[in-house]
């Protein structure tokens, strides 16, 4: 079991969890992910290990609730427990050593970028953080990167930051010049658009992919991408890959596989809530 | 989930009834019986175990086939050597507590190895009876003992091996991990055994489906382990979490038996779509994290119409599953005939009693998709079968011009695994071969002291059973190493098991 020791609520659906993990405390690497599962029968879930403190023996972990099992990670408080924490999986980060870096976060994808933009902050490399969110709720981590070096902040409705899409922000960046590598993460659109933007100037870039998995270790093969034409595991190859040879249609594709059945059961989860909120009124009556 | 059949009543065995002895010519006009099995319509719209275990009086009944050759070539023919005529002699005397107690201490995993081992060409293949006619049932009569030690755990003497104070860590948890570290904390070792998924049993929970072995089952055997000292680490991946180096810096000894875990793809157009598993995918989403069941949160596919690829028992396993999930059409596609069928043949029987189709010589080349890219079908091409290989078994060769699609919403790849390289990567020490698995010398040990090596990692995809006997000839040669006996004494008749031919 491992405890929840520090929960924050950093955007209407993403929370921040510090879990207890020792062993994975002390020998993970920024760009590495575990596994978790809550309790008998409970899915495996991939998350990226935001943070680590090998002395506390603790991991950080930011979970954005999209579907049942995220989202009952989201309500775990401090003092309850995750039944099952396996990791680190996946490769290490490759971070250039000196430069300048564009860092873009979409989304959840901020907490996979805040671990990546400490250790290039740690590297002495100059870095830049777009981030973007729908409105200024959804903006997460901006405190956090600011330690790290720059922050562009962008929202759809223009309530805070610049107004429009991270693509915009980073499109003037690589227009002023001296961009040496951009890490992007979020949703499969913006990673995408981030990819097809930094082509024509010839920026190394690098994405981290959300690919369905169950196991982690390469045995499912369920999160294979194509990447450059040939057949990579996300979990063990990844889960970060060159931009521009990832075939984001295919993932983007891939992805939706069990929309149907995730929507379907959200819809079942709702409705045992609302039978739970009638029968506390019901008690209360 | 179906109740076991029960395997006869503690009571009477404790009051062993005096059975008449039978002659040998007499004992050679019993016929072999037949095991009880749910019916196959039925069956094949439901998880139940098919076959039901046989009663009290079948199980004595083909207890006393047995001749009790003094010369018994069903022992040579076992991977593990179990002692098949002495159990089945206490079984027919109705001593069933010393028929369990000689099993156990033969095979760690008895109640497994009655249900998936491949007996036909191992103990009753060679069984004397064979001769003029059916073998002893072998295997039924393990299952009968091995279910009745489990349900009768106060009838059989509890271990307390001397402590030896040696640590033995172990890797992987599936059929050659269980069986070395029974075997070991059975010397008196202090056994941990890491496993990389969140529940013990390798192959035998996220491969092998409830219908032909019960979880309950495997996990009722992790528990007997588990009291007789063994520990087990969960969640623990080694080449990730801990290192083998580390590892061995902890540990006295070492035995890697991780399996063989990365799915092969057939390599065509279109293997990307949605609706295309590997055979792992599809049996660990529905094995292991439970979508057999509907209240399952991990979801699963449900194909209408499934093509499973491939012809090993793994295939068989999936496109059962297939069946059971609702499939109105379940095929197998095979390139070679019905004879060279790897999968054993009690699977291909109930497969086909379920309703499961055989497309023989039949090769995919693509699989096709609609706008949406999901599955709608495979194109296939016919084979003929040329000389043969370095397998023995004819080639396949394409028949030129023969394309022709299966319409399905479902493919699952099932031809095969191969090594995984996150364990051997952590640690340059190892020496693999060409195609990563594991180099083990005639005793099991790798190239690094103190670690040794069995099961699917070292002899690529095989059974349970050998890897079972993997198991044991490395506990038995890790015992003699930590002792300082090197080369192990008597390790002959551990190591000579008979090695069928590798299916694959």
């Amino acid at each position: 079991m491992h405890p929840v020791v520090e929960r924050e609520q950093l955007s209407p659906n993403v929370v921040r969890l510090v879990v207890e993990a020792p062993r994975i405390a002390k020998v993970r690497r920024p760009g590495q992910f575990v596994i978790v599962r809550t309790g008998p029968g409970g899915e495996r879930i991939p998350l990226t290990i935001a943070d680590n403190d090998a002395e506390a023996g603790t991991i950080t972990l930011m979970i954005q609730a999209v579907g049942v099992s995220t989202t009952e990670l989201t309500n775990l408080q401090v003092g309850d427990a995750i039944t099952d924490v396996a990791g680190p999986l996946g490769q290490e980060t490759e971070l250039i050593t000196a430069g300048h870096a564009v860092c873009v976060g979409g989304g959840v994808g901020t907490a996979v970028i805040l671990p990546i933009a400490r250790e290039l902050s740690r590297r002495g490399v100059h870095v830049t953080s777009v981030i973007g969110g729908r409105s200024r709720e959804w903006v997460i981590l901006e405190p956090e990167l600011r330690a790290c070096g720059d922050v562009v902040v962008c929202t759809d409705d223009g309530s805070y930051g610049r107004h429009g899409f991270v693509t915009q922000a980073l499109k003037d960046l690589l227009d002023a010049g001296g961009v040496d590598a951009v890490y992007a993460v979020g949703p499969v659109p913006m990673m995408r658009a981030v990819s097809e933007m930094t082509l024509p100037y010839d920026v190394e870039t690098t994405v981290s992919l959300n690919a369905i998995m169950v196991d982690g270790t390469g045995m499912c093969g369920g999160c294979r991408v194509t990447i450059g034409g040939e057949t990579k595991y996300a979990c063990v190859d990844g889960p970060e890959f060159d931009a521009h040879k990832v075939n984001f249609q295919e993932l983007a594709d891939r992805l939706t596989t069990y929309r149907s059945f995730e929507q379907a059961a959200l819809q079942r989860q709702k409705d045992d809530e609302a039978k739970g909120a009638c029968a506390t009124t019901e008690v209360q009556a | 989930m179906t109740e076991p059949a029960s395997p006869g009543p503690a009571e009477e065995s404790d009051a062993a009834p005096a059975r008449p002895v039978i002659t040998n010519k007499e004992r050679m006009t019993i016929g072999r019986v037949s095991m009880p099995e749910q019916e196959g319509e039925v069956r094949a719209r439901n998880f139940g175990e098919v076959n039901l275990g046989l009663t009290y009086e079948l199980a004595m009944l083909e207890a006393e086939r047995c001749i009790q050759c003094p010369k018994p070539f069903c022992v040579d023919g076992c991977p593990v050597r179990v002692n098949i005529p002495r159990f089945i002699k206490f079984l027919r005397e109705g001593d069933l507590p010393s028929a369990a107690e000689s099993l156990l201490g033969d095979n760690a995993l008895p109640c497994v190895t009655g249900r998936v081992c491949p007996q036909e060409i191992q103990c009753e293949g060679v069984c004397i009876r064979t001769k003029k006619g059916d073998s002893v049932a072998i295997g039924y009569l393990e299952r009968f003992v091995a279910d009745w030690a489990q349900q009768n755990p106060d009838a059989l003497p509890t271990l307390k091996p001397g402590q030896t104070g040696k640590r033995i860590g172990i890797v992987g948890s599936g059929p050659a991990g269980l069986t070395a570290a029974g075997e070991l904390a059975r010397k008196g070792h202090d056994v941990t055994v890491f496993e990389a998924f969140h529940a013990p049993g390798g192959v035998l929970i996220y491969g092998i489906p409830e219908f032909r072995l019960p979880k309950d089952i495997v996990q009722a055997e992790v528990d007997r382990l588990v009291r007789e000292g063994v520990k087990i680490e969960v969640d623990a991946i080694i080449g990730r979490t801990y290192t083998v180096p580390e590892l061995r810096e902890e540990y006295d000894a070492l035995f890697l038996a991780v399996g063989a875990g990365l799915p092969v793809f057939m390599n065509v157009p279109g293997e990307n779509f949605k609706g295309v598993y590997s055979a792992n995918e599809y049996l660990t989403r529905v094995n292991l994290m439970g979508a057999w069941n509907a209240d399952s949160k991990t979801p699963i596919l449900h194909g209408q119409r499934v093509v499973v690829v491939g012809g090993g028992n793994v295939a068989m396993d999936s496109v059962r599953t297939a069946k059971r999930l609702g499939a109105a059409e379940a095929t197998i596609v095979y390139r070679r005939s019905a004879d060279e069928l790897p999968a054993r043949k009690e699977e291909v029987h109930h497969a086909i009693d379920e309703g499961v189709v055989f497309d023989y010589l039949t090769a995919p080349v693509e699989v096709l998709a609609d706008e949406n890219r999901w599955v709608t079908g495979i194109r296939c091409v016919k084979m003929e079968l040329g000389e043969p290989d370095r397998s023995g078994r004819r080639r396949p060769i394409k028949i030129e011009g023969s394309e022709f699609t299966i319409d399905c919403d479902l493919v699952v790849v099932a031809i095969g695994t191969k090594a995984n390289p996150l364990l051997t990567g952590s640690a340059p020490e190892l020496t693999v071969n060409e195609y990563g698995y594991l180099m083990a010398d005639e005793y099991g040990m790798t190239s690094m002291p103190g670690v040794f090596a069995g099961g699917d990692i070292v002899r690529g995809a095989a059974t349970v059973i050998l890897a079972m006997g993997d198991g044991k000839r490395s506990a038995f040669a890790i015992d003699s190493w930590l002792r300082g006996e090197w080369p192990p004494v008597g390790a002959d008749k551990e190591t000579k098991a008979k090695e069928p031919a590798a299916a694959g």
